[in-house]
């Protein structure tokens, strides 16, 4: 039986400045569906959920939720999780699910109530943070798992999730897809943005996708595969995901020994050589800090960092780089990239030094610079100038890539390089990953995708709650291997 | 078409866009207080308000760098006054030669003003004291201390040397209008073109982002209150040669709100991260010419300040709606 027709666009269509975005999308979406959409990075997905969400208008076009014309009544009864976190920093998490409809009266909150319903909620995602730390303590996925509660916190009949997995691990995930089961089964529509194309496969009825602003196709999940979702995305035949693996070879490159930092890092040794070798574990199991402390970023507690033998004193992270160890953080918008800065000035940020002549800047090498890597990378921008917040997120992805490897790196540490990027851009990075290797460089991979380090790794080192919990290599990097270490249990 | 001439465009494009804002509005304002008022239009008037402008003037260029980077500069007015003090004591203590007394002078204000810059910066990027609290505690001390030293009254000095620097005209432009002139030229520069320029902005865009990009978050913070405070020593050494005195009392009294005032009519951002030295210029060309004129005007001198808050106010709102 057919139920209910909750949403409705017709012929929606959006330009900036002049450059079309969405041109004339209509597509339908029933109550309890879960409708899956996919598209490369500028594609026009964060618009379209815009339009749903009532924070663009579109030129044209019409958008009917529950038989009444959203564009005049608001998007009341739809809830976000957007892309990138919309968290008060300093307020705790249960001040943050509640921000802006607190429960209480005469103007006082009612902090037990909203303590209370915020365990609930979290509880109900299987996911342990007290509802009074505040949302600077937390870890990346901790953050989206809070999202997801905010979310769920209000009565809404459509659930639009934009990438809420790129941060969390397979765990994480299947309890989001286990509540985004729950919601269906209860009448809740779903419209759910990912660039994991198995699991958009796995959880949802249809399957829409966008390309430059046109609606491809929108078909059953069931009668398409990855690779055919990823043919229509791109609009191409689509290589081979992963290129050639690059083992470590040589001698080792970078020696550390015995590092800790704090609570987070404990006791850490390992080598890198000349290749790819990856990094797993789960979420908060100090990944980042690990490689944080190398690059000087967090204070070391103990232990040594050698460069091809030496040991370096490293004390602030200039020293790091001078010596050729980048680091291209996971966190791209809170410490990647000046979003506000034009395109070439954050390519240049951290080495500006080789384009300057007693402190002054030489603009036109500077300008060359940029526009060298915007061609290699093949970055889309209008101009040098753009201010980054204008770029998609793999465009500004790039420019984090750039940047790091405008500073000639022997040692390069890719934290979830691939985070919020789409297909295509995808396989330019992990290419571009493994040219690098190959030339020498010792990589670190950094990354919560477990196909993405078994695709690209023959050698993985596994991490738990701060420690190093054993090195995998060649034929023992499976799924089963890496879990079984980041997890300690069988 | 030629790269050049489009490389050229391209400059000016820019630079309208970052000041352009302001010298229009200042462009408007100044005809239609000429065309409203005869005196106003007078040359000796005009002259008589880019001096009146030019002590916080000069403050202002150094707050630009301040707010830049993301803080904020409240003791550079007390700051003035203390150096203003010290430089007219010391040079009173130099037996003999005038215009060795004028050089002695000038290296304790611009000493003392870097130096009280310094203290700030140490205070804000070593103490990790929030720009605001340490500058408002070092505002408060600076005062005292100028106080302390000019006994609550007015320093003066009998130096002729002193007094000739500090009324000279060359060109029929006063001199302290020269060195705003100048140091405008030179601190645009150095905002636009240096590396440190650059570092400046880049930490009061994200200081997280800058920190991860290795750049020495601490040590750019010190260098723009650094400047403040030099740009304050030089700003005191030639407020006190207008009259060959400083009031310990009222010298530099509220020129932190100028200074800050000019800065945002200017076209800079608040949050830090996007500057123009030159729009700092207009601001405070701006705010000289609205409290000229209102002198002109008969309004009492105790209602301008409602006018001028007005101004900084419609100034801001106007560049909101630009940017958007």
């Amino acid at each position: 039986m057919e139920s209910e027709l909750l949403l409705r666009t017709e012929g929606v269509r959006k330009s900036f400045e002049g450059t079309p975005v969405l041109s004339g999308i209509s597509l339908e979406l029933r109550a309890g569906e879960i409708l899956g959409l996919v598209g490369e990075n500028g594609a026009g997905k964060s618009t379209f959920v815009k339009c749903l969400l009532g924070l663009h208008r579109p030129d044209s076009g019409s958008i009917t939720f529950l038989g009444r014309d959203l564009l005049r009544t608001g998007p009341a009864g739809i809830a976000a999780i957007p892309q990138e976190f919309n968290l008060v920093k300093d307020l705790t998490v249960a001040e943050n699910i509640f921000l802006g409809r607190e429960p209480g009266r005469f103007g006082f909150l009612n902090r037990s109530l909203m303590r209370s319903e915020s365990r609930r909620l979290l509880q109900k995602l299987d996911v342990e943070i007290d509802p009074e730390r505040k949302i600077d303590s937390l870890s990346v996925a901790e953050k989206q798992m809070v999202e997801i509660a905010k979310a769920l916190s209000v009565d809404c009949r459509l659930l639009i999730m934009d990438e809420p997995t790129t941060v969390l691990n397979q765990k994480e995930s299947a309890i989001l897809f286990r509540i985004m089961r729950e919601l269906k089964a209860g009448g809740t529509s779903i419209l759910f943005i990912s660039h994991r194309l198995e699991e958009i496969r796995t959880i949802c009825d249809r399957v829409a996708v966008l390309r430059d602003g046109v609606l491809v196709s929108c078909d059953p999940a069931e009668s398409l595969d990855a690779m055919e979702i990823a043919r229509r995305m791109v609009g191409r035949e689509l290589k081979q995901m992963f290129p050639p693996t690059v083992p470590p070879s040589g001698p080792p490159l970078l020696t550390v020994e015995n590092l800790s930092s704090g609570k987070e890092v404990k006791h850490v040794s390992f080598e890198l050589q000349a290749g790819i070798t990856g990094l797993a574990g789960l979420a908060g199991a100090g990944r980042t800090e690990l490689a944080e402390t190398i690059c000087a970023l967090r204070k070391r507690s103990s232990g040594s960092v050698k460069l091809a033998g030496e040991t370096l004193h490293l004390r602030k992270p200039a020293d790091a780089l001078a010596h050729g160890i980048v680091y291209l953080s996971e966190d791209r918008q809170g410490s990647g990239i000046l979003t506000e800065f034009p395109l070439d000035r954050n390519v240049t940020l951290s080495s500006l030094r080789r384009y300057c002549h007693a402190g002054i800047i030489n603009r036109e090498a500077e300008r060359a610079c940029a526009e060298s890597y915007v061609k290699k990378f093949r970055i889309k921008t209008a101009s040098l100038e753009t201010e980054l917040k204008y770029l998609s997120g793999g465009n500004q992805q790039k420019v984090a890539l750039a940047k790091c490897l405008d500073n000639c790196p022997r040692v390069f540490l890719f934290d979830e390089p691939t985070r919020g990027v789409d297909i295509g851009a995808r396989s330019d990075l992990y290419e571009f990953i493994r040219e690098l290797a190959a030339s020498g460089v010792a990589c670190l991979l950094i990354s919560s995708d477990l196909e993405e380090i078994i695709g690209m790794c023959d050698r993985v080192l596994v991490m738990r709650a701060g420690e190093l919990a054993g090195t995998l290599e060649k034929e023992h990097v499976t799924e089963e291997e890496i879990m079984y270490l980041a997890t300690g249990v069988n | 078409m030629q790269p050049e001439s489009t490389n050229g465009i391209r400059r000016l494009t820019t630079l309208l866009k970052s000041t352009g804002g302001p010298w229009a509005a200042l462009v408007v304002l100044l005809l239609v207080c000429c065309i409203s008022n005869e005196h106003f239009r007078s040359v000796q008037n005009l002259v008589n308000i880019t001096r009146q402008v030019s002590y916080s003037g000069l403050i202002a260029l150094g707050m630009t760098f301040v707010i830049a980077g993301g803080g904020i500069d409240l003791s550079v007015g007390s700051l003035l006054a203390f150096s203003g003090v010290i430089s007219i004591l010391g040079m009173n203590a130099v037996p003999g030669s005038e215009t060795l007394a004028v050089a002695v002078a000038a290296v304790i204000a611009v000493a003392l003003g870097a130096a009280g810059g310094a203290a700030n910066g140490a205070l804000v990027a070593l103490g990790k004291v929030p720009p605001f609290i340490a500058t408002l505690g070092t505002l408060v001390i600076f005062r005292s201390l100028a106080l302390y030293f000019g006994n609550s009254g007015l320093v003066s000095s009998e130096n002729e040397v002193y007094r000739e620097i500090g009324g000279a005209v060359i060109g029929g432009i006063p001199l302290p209008v020269w060195i705003l002139l100048i140091l405008t030229v030179v601190l645009s520069l150095v905002l636009k073109r240096t590396r440190l320029g650059r570092h400046i902005c880049a930490v009061g865009s994200n200081e997280r982002v800058a920190r991860y990009a290795a750049i020495r978050t601490g040590l750019v913070k010190f260098y723009t209150y650094l400047i403040a405070g030099t740009t304050a020593g030089i700003s005191a050494l030639l407020f006190g040669g207008r009259l060959n005195s400083v009031s310990s009392t009222s010298a530099g009294l509220s020129y932190e709100l100028d200074a800050i005032a000019a800065v945002i009519i200017g076209g800079s951002s608040m949050n830090g991260g996007k500057a123009s030295v030159w729009g700092t210029l207009a601001g405070i060309l701006i705010l000289g010419i609205v409290s000229n004129v209102l002198d002109m005007w008969g309004i009492s001198v105790t209602l301008q300040g409602t006018v001028k808050g007005l101004v900084i106010i419609i100034a801001v709102m106007m560049q909101r709606k630009t940017l958007k």
